[in-house]
């Protein structure tokens, strides 16, 4: 891991101002912010620890956990909003038994929330696993779901 | 392709590719916009080009994936050159009859045009619908014509024109004076004069001088920058560079948002380009000018929109705006004069470059000029992004451009100026949109996202939403934004779940002025103005949920309930087969009921059932 | 002197050197203008607002943060308006939420009439003032603390928050912390801070404990020293001839 760590920081000329995109790669590469890789940044870079926590927990393009295999995201933007998708945020996580942050046990799923992709036309939206999916309603994220493998729990309908 | 080594070669390798290029040739253009892609357009463009293999047709015929032109409600879009036939909600069963009817024969497939709602005529042409005729599209019409990731087809359209022109004598004060001249002001939201803003940059002292391009259009529901960087990104280049030279800079940045990757690609793909014919990097078409631009990708933070917050996360640290009482034209990104513009912005340089100042500021209003990019999402029938010239009134982007409220709804409000904006009633749509009118009455143009709300939208829960984007959004430094916008979101809380009191509303007006006034940057001192607006013109809706705990416009959950209507209730089940908690039940061809004690007010019946039979109170 | 600007801070008219802030050259003229973030031995920070004052200049008038906000010729300051007051007001209900306790704040509430906040309380302690991370990577040059995450969820945090690995225990947050919120104990050669246990140096001479092994080494190597520097306390080295 210290080794592909290196090569990013290489990439960017050791450049102390350029933390943010190596975390970005870093984010990428491993799909979260492992701990080794952070530490191995900090000393390789000569940044302080506490300044990639911050950064760390500052952004929402980072995790320091690892995220779901399959990764589902609502838009929250203004328009998703008056068209409902907060409803279709509370399904999600009826159904997959996560709030919204969070990444299931098993490592499957992580349900997230960002705040407008800019296609509003199609509001509300549901990305999952980079795909778009729009104007979804309660009714239609059941063969969204079950295209990833979601059974929905015996006693709840989807 | 050969480096230029000066504006001559630019010339001629243009009117090389103008000669290769016969107009009569069939195209069939498709909008590849975010929008589109959302609407599987990828799909649709492999099946165009497989279907076009299998004819032999991939010689005579072109394919071009375009930019977004805006008309989102309406994508997929498809576009038959040379005649524009313009096609509208295309899918895949449509591929074959659009290459064997409209490509090979020239005629026209009447499902796929578009129906002009107020006449009911079928429209033929791309110039000919309403949604753009109405427009003003100066910035939005190349969108629909080239292929983003194609320098080509950006220099076949006169492309780099502006900067030749600049490169071929213009000295930087003459150039600061036409853009001064047309009176182009901050597209982001500032407004600030750009003539003025290159002139104190030019004039400020420290090297080196940074240009920036702001493209973190963090406003939810704007996404105007999304479609220019994706789908024009050279215009947005080509203005840095004549930016940079008239100010004296040989680096820039251009600063986008992370959720905007289709824009980050293009941009990056745009640079790639320009860089290798020599657009970008040292001796610019031999000039002796140098000028290179970098691309960093937000990190997913609304207030990196903010330019002390900006400049922060291109120097390595969190997003957190600082305190000063110097303009970043004297000192910004490493403390070294600044000049950050909007995307917007940047791509009318060129076209002022090209047509003159005088031109331009014969579009708009005295103090606001040239053109303005809104988008127009939310409960409208026509959603996209809409060009008009500034002074036009709101009545006239929402009902003759915007098609008015779907569904036969009542407008309601407009929300303009994203977060820190203000929701207008209507007994204001026939304000003149700009810079100035709307401050006027609480709210402000912004970035240009507008979004309509209707009967069945609750302004308490709108200004709540706000509120809460905020909070998360808040970098957290200065009290009065962290615990303040926090504080507000609680007592909006109350009001929703019916737990709300008499003297919030003077309590929320009271702390609004003091968020207001003590915040350290505009994110939090703009933060109540949603609030504020919506207490404003209102009030009635607040007390509604203060008084008699009840939500008119039948939203806020704590205060409604689902009922079905006896008597429109057909027994389909629709309702029942979608409900999550089995709340709805009831037996085929029989009325349904609903059980309040397990429904918990997903609106998931409301959706499904198509006889209106469930009421919401 | 071309340096120096005249101003009135609330009637009064006063000198300062161009380039002092508000604050300061109130300060030094005896005008006492609330803040809570603010340390002399610190860079301005301008988070907590307290020292907001309204200033007008050529005829426009607005609220600044006086320990940023610079002198200029011809300034006027009023410490004490009804916009002033608000924000004042504003932002001691909102920090008294988190801490409703401590008498320094209590007294600075007094000061404005307020008794208990009018918000509901979800005690911190902390009041958010930084001068803790700022003190560590200003002053000690360690930056062993920083913060964490935004928002309303934004809190002082060591790294990972587990045992700051760059800190030497020095203390320095400890004692600038406005509210006493850093604890901070000595038993038996060992300093307790952040959760972690610092074993101490002890004097070659008489034997006391005097700084934590970490700090000794920490000094010895920004100071360049040899690996006896430091090896006695400060006062059996003052007292050696």
């Amino acid at each position: 891991m210290e080794e592909k760590v290196k090569a990013i920081i290489q990439r960017y000329g050791n450049d102390k101002s350029f933390v943010i995109p190596i975390l970005q790669d870093i984010q990428r590469e491993f799909n979260y912010l492992p701990r080794e890789a952070l530490d191995a940044l900090c000393s390789i870079l000569g940044v302080s620890q506490s300044l990639v926590y911050h950064l760390a927990t500052f952004y929402r393009a980072f995790s320091l956990t690892p995220k779901g295999k399959h990764l589902l995201t609502v838009c929250m933007g203004t328009a998703c909003h008056v068209r409902g998708a907060p409803q279709i945020a509370d399904h999600l996580e009826r159904v997959l038994g996560i709030k919204l942050g969070e990444t299931s046990k098993d490592l499957e799923y992580s349900l997230e929330t960002v705040n407008c992709l800019g296609a509003c036309a199609l509001g509300p939206i549901l990305v999952v696993n980079d795909e778009y999916h729009g104007q979804m309603t309660i009714a239609k994220t059941g063969k969204v779901l079950a295209s990833i493998g979601v059974k929905v729990r015996s006693d709840e309908k989807a | 392709m050969k480096k230029l080594e000066s504006v001559a070669e630019l010339k001629s390798l243009r009117e090389k590719l103008v000669a290769g290029r016969d107009p009569q040739k069939p195209c069939v253009v498709i909008c590849a916009g975010t929008g589109c892609l959302a609407y599987g357009v990828m799909a649709l463009i492999d099946r165009f080009k497989k279907e076009l293999k299998k004819r032999n047709l991939l010689d005579t015929v072109d394919i071009r994936s375009s930019g977004c032109p805006g008309f989102c409600e309406r994508g997929p879009l498809v576009v038959v050159h040379p005649r524009k036939i313009f096609y509208q909600r295309v899918s895949l069963k449509d591929v074959n009859e659009i290459i064997d009817e409209t490509v090979l024969k020239g005629s026209v497939i009447d499902r796929l045009l578009y129906k002009d709602t107020a006449t009911g005529e079928n429209v033929v042409t791309e110039d000919e619908v309403p949604f753009y005729k109405k427009q003003m599209r100066l910035l939005l019409e190349m969108n629909a014509l080239i292929d983003p990731t194609l320098i080509e087809d950006y220099l076949t359209l006169g492309g780099y024109g502006a900067l030749g022109k600049v490169l071929s004598g213009m000295k930087p004060q003459a150039i600061i004076e036409q853009i001064s001249k047309s009176g182009l002001r901050g597209r982001g939201g500032g407004g600030f004069q750009t003539g003025w803003k290159w002139e104190s940059t030019r004039a400020a002292a420290g090297e080196p001088k940074y240009v920036i391009c702001n493209a973190d259009e963090g406003d939810p529901g704007a996404f105007m920058d999304r479609s220019l960087l994706e789908g024009n990104p050279h215009s947005i280049i080509e203005g840095m560079v004549i930016g940079a030279y008239a100010i004296g800079s040989s680096r820039g940045y251009i600063y986008v948002r992370n959720e905007y990757p289709l824009a980050v690609a293009n941009a990056v793909i745009a640079v790639e380009k320009a860089r290798e014919l020599g657009l970008l990097g040292k001796n610019i078409l031999g000039s002796g000018f140098d000028f290179d631009i970098r691309i960093n990708r937000g990190g997913g933070a609304f207030v990196c929109g903010e330019s002390s917050a900006l400049f922060a996360s291109i120097e390595g640290r969190v997003g957190e705006p600082r305190q000063k009482y110097t303009h970043a034209t004297d000192r910004g990104l490493y403390d070294k004069p600044t000049c950050l513009n909007n995307v917007e912005t940047w791509a009318n340089v060129p076209l002022i470059i090209n047509k003159g100042a005088d031109w331009y500021a014969s579009i708009g209003t005295e103090k606001s000029k040239g053109t303005k990019i809104f988008s127009l999402v939310g409960k409208i029938n026509n959603t996209g992004l809409v060009e008009v010239p500034m002074g036009i009134t709101l009545r006239e982007i929402v009902y003759e451009i915007g098609g008015g409220v779907p569904k036969g709804r009542k407008f309601k409000a407009i929300q303009t100026g994203g977060p820190s904006g203000g929701c207008i009633p209507e007994k204001y749509l026939d304000m003149p949109v700009d810079f100035d009118e709307l401050t006027k009455i609480g709210s402000m143009m912004g970035s240009g996202g507008m979004i309509v709300m209707d009967d069945r939208s609750c302004m308490v829960d709108v200004a709540k939403y706000f509120l809460k984007f905020l909070e998360e959004e808040s970098c957290g430094k200065c009290t009065p934004c962290r615990e303040g916008v926090k504080q507000m979101r609680i007592i909006l809380d109350r009001i929703t779940e019916g737990k709300g009191d008499e003297k919030d509303i003077e309590l929320l007006e009271w702390m609004g002025q003091g968020i207001i006034d003590g915040s350290l940057c505009a994110l939090g001192g703009s933060a109540p103005n949603p609030v504020l607006t919506t207490i404003r013109y209102f009030r009635d809706e607040y007390m509604a949920h203060i008084r008699d705990k009840k939500c008119p416009a039948g939203v806020c959950k704590a205060l409604i309930s689902f009922s079905v209507n006896k008597d429109a209730c057909t027994g389909c089940t629709a309702c029942a087969k979608v409900c999550p908690t089995r709340a709805a039940t009831g037996e085929k061809k029989k009325v349904h009921t609903i059980n309040q004690e397990t429904c918990i007010k997903c609106g998931a019946c409301y959706d499904a059932c198509k006889f209106d039979a469930i009421q919401v109170k | 002197m071309a340096d120096t600007v005249t101003l009135t801070i609330d009637g009064r008219e006063i000198k300062a050197p161009a380039g002092t802030t508000i604050l300061e050259a109130a300060k030094n003229a005896n005008i006492l203008i609330p803040n809570l973030c603010h340390n002399e031995e610190l860079a301005p920070y301008g988070a907590c607002r307290m020292c907001m004052v309204e200033i007008t200049h050529k005829k426009r008038v607005r609220l600044v943060v006086s320990c940023i906000a610079e002198v200029s010729e011809g300034l006027q300051v009023k410490t004490d308006t009804d916009g002033v007051r608000r924000v004042r007001t504003l932002v001691m209900h909102l920090i008294l939420a988190r801490n409703p306790s401590h008498p320094e704040l209590q007294r600075m509430a007094a000061e404005l009439g307020i008794g208990t906040t009018m918000f509901g309380v979800d005690f911190k302690g902390c009041i958010m003032c930084g001068q803790c991370v700022r003190v560590c990577r200003e002053v000690v040059g360690a930056s062993a603390i920083g913060f964490k995450s935004r928002g309303p969820s934004r809190a002082i945090a060591t790294p990972f928050d587990e045992s700051p690995e760059d800190c030497i225990a020095c203390g320095s947050c400890h004692y600038i912390c406005p509210v006493g919120v850093i604890p901070m104990e000595e038993h038996d050669g060992v300093r307790r801070i952040w959760k972690t246990d610092f074993p101490m140096a002890k004097c070659k001479t008489c034997g006391r404990y005097f700084a934590t092994e970490k700090e000794v080494a920490f000094y010895r190597t920004i100071a360049k020293l040899p690996d006896d520097a430091f090896d006695t306390c400060v006062h059996c080295r003052s007292v050696k001839k």
